[in-house]
């Protein structure tokens, strides 16, 4: 999921030379081949949607891989109302903008004191906020679990008033585990500013937050950009956090309420591909509206600039 | 280095100690302290209430010894390790190294092969079950076969797996083709002169140069297949021959039983194997570092 390191350069931008000219029949053969494994990439997906448009006893009758008889949108209004998927859209968003808008400004500004600033012991705090990241989490998540049941919060924070099954608890978790991974690449980007202008700044007599807000961050820019793409549909995406730490079934976020569309004795697939169309719908409108930003995001630090 | 800190004002120090602070406190509550507490866990049969009694190695010794789904998910994680390994990553590999050569319509094809990378694990999962579904399903409509795919404990592991492949050859390729682009063309090209073929010059002099990006991918992959979980537990809840290291540390917390001790036990085993790779990457990463 989440790794890497510094340079955040999309390779799309270049423009493409005219293709070299190879051999004709074998070019011809790379587009098959390529077109071949797009479309078998797709497929899945495509199914899902295809499914989604049918009742449920033509596919019971003939199969997911058939002809339609009859194509019908049902299945998406029963998803949304029946379902209440507006409600746990909602609580979707009552997590990730606050753990987003959170992760980046606290990672950008542990950045600013590891790469700008020059704190003592900036290394190990790298080192051990980005180690953070990488770990599983199922190593902490038992601890974790516990740890939240403990801790008593007032009521008009948490209905549950403790930590655990609370908007705050999940926001929470998402910023610890996620802020690693974006104070190390926001880091690696500050140091390619020129730092001439910060030190101007500071013969101005700019403090410190100053330079780090009206200075630094504007021009990070770019890179907070790509992050927020990445972790967007990562935060969004989550399920073990809300599964685990969850258990108001009202409060879940919406990629784990898709398991209410599971009936207890009757599953209805066509149901659940219409359900999961939906949730995965924003992460895919998310990716073509921020395309050239999502790449950046995954590939930063992947090469080193 | 220190003496730069002179520059800076009473003020300036104390917002340096509030915001250093605060992620510091956030960091080790939230990751490092429960990470170390499963740990010491470990050792106890804490079952969540009472007192905490400790029993030494004896969760490590009941773990081997006589919980049956255990050796289960150690098989299940080490094929979904060899699986990735051996046969995503070097797809993944092999469809950047093909899309690096500036084909017409190569925007469309890398779309299609990272599209799945921004689904949810979970909707992975619903998707996987339309088309391997025993009954209904694309699989065996199109193969005139009636196997249960997901339902046989021999092969479902298998067909899962190919699902999580799907998600991951993107990421790799993206990745992949990001170092590609990276690489000098004058490095290629004086292989070319010197008369090594595409393949030659691919193996000897590009892939080389790769090594950074290698690590990276070799993190993901063993990452990546150490928290497999979502997918198993989108399709039957990690039982039935889907069992995964993952899925038995959180059993023991939602599950029926909560025995926190023993579920801490194995994410314990868990951390030991990822820190040996987390230690592996983050040498590499930080050796160019100041």
């Amino acid at each position: 999921m989440t790794l890497t390191a510094p340079v955040g350069t999309s390779p799309e931008r270049e423009a493409a030379p005219p293709p070299r000219r190879g051999a004709r029949p074998l070019r011809w053969l790379l587009h098959a081949f390529l077109a071949v494994v797009a479309l078998g990439w797709l497929m899945p997906l495509l199914l899902a949607v295809y499914a989604s448009l049918r009742p449920y006893d033509e596919t019971a009758r003939l199969g997911y891989f058939s002809l339609p008889e009859q194509l019908t949108l049902d299945y998406y209004g029963q998803a949304w109302s029946q379902a209440e998927l507006p409600r746990y859209y909602l609580n979707t968003l009552i997590i990730v903008i606050p753990a987003l808008v959170l992760t980046l400004f606290l990672a950008s500004f542990v950045a600013f004191a590891i790469a700008r600033a020059r704190i003592p012991g900036r290394k190990t705090l790298l080192i051990v906020f980005t180690a953070g990241n990488l770990l599983p989490p199922q190593v902490l998540i038992t601890p974790l679990y516990s740890l939240y049941t403990l801790i008593p919060l007032p009521a008009w924070l948490s209905d549950s008033q403790s930590l655990y099954d609370s908007y705050l608890g999940l926001i929470l978790i998402h910023v610890a585990f996620q802020f690693g991974f974006c104070v190390f690449v926001i880091a690696n980007f500050m140091r390619t500013i020129p730092e001439e202008i910060s030190e101007a700044a500071l013969v101005d007599g700019a403090s410190l937050w100053r330079r780090y807000w009206t200075l630094t961050l504007p021009l990070c820019r770019p890179v907070l950009a790509a992050l927020g793409t990445l972790q967007f549909t990562w935060m969004y995406n989550d399920f073990l956090w809300a599964l685990v730490l969850m258990v108001s079934g009202d409060k879940l976020p919406v990629t784990s309420a898709l398991n209410n569309l599971r009936g207890q004795f009757f599953t209805d697939y066509n149901l659940l591909a219409a359900g999961s169309v939906l949730v995965a719908l924003p992460t895919l409108i998310v990716f073509q509206l921020l395309h050239k930003h999502f790449v950046a995001g995954l590939t930063l630090g992947s090469t080193k600039g | 280095m220190t003496v730069k800190t002179r520059r800076y004002s009473a003020r300036d120090v104390t917002v340096l100690v509030i915001g250093v602070g605060v992620a510091v406190i956030v960091n080790v509550g939230l990751i490092w302290g429960p990470t170390l507490a499963s740990v010491a866990l470990s050792a106890t049969d804490w079952n969540g209430f009472g007192p905490i009694e400790w029993i030494g190695g004896r969760n490590y010794s009941d773990l081997a010894g006589e919980y049956p789904p255990f050796w289960s998910a150690v098989r299940n994680n080490i094929l979904w390790l060899v699986f990735l390994g051996l046969v995503a990553t070097p797809f993944g590999l092999f469809c950047a190294v093909l899309l690096d050569r500036r084909l017409r319509g190569s925007r469309f094809y890398q779309s299609a092969l990272y599209m799945p990378v921004v689904l949810s694990l979970a909707v992975v999962g619903f998707i996987a079950q339309l088309v391997y579904s025993h009954d209904y399903g694309v699989l065996n409509a199109v193969t005139g076969l009636s196997a249960d795919w997901l339902g046989d404990r021999s092969i479902n592991i298998w067909v899962v797996m190919v699902a999580a492949a799907w998600r991951h050859v993107g990421y790799v390729m993206i990745i992949y083709l990001a170092g590609l682009k990276a690489v000098d063309p004058a490095l290629k090209e004086a292989a070319a002169i010197d008369g090594a073929n595409e393949r030659q010059a691919f193996f000897r002099v590009v892939f080389p140069t790769l090594r950074p990006v290698n690590v990276i991918v070799l993190v993901i992959t063993v990452i990546e297949a150490l928290r497999a979980f979502d997918i198993v537990y989108a399709i039957n809840k990690g039982r039935n021959g889907l069992e995964l290291l993952s899925v038995l540390v959180t059993e023991n917390i939602v599950g029926e039983a909560s025995r926190i001790g023993f579920g801490s036990a194995i994410a314990v085993i868990l951390l030991v194997i990822s820190l040996g790779f987390i230690v592996t990457y983050l040498s590499q990463l930080f050796r160019e570092e100041r």
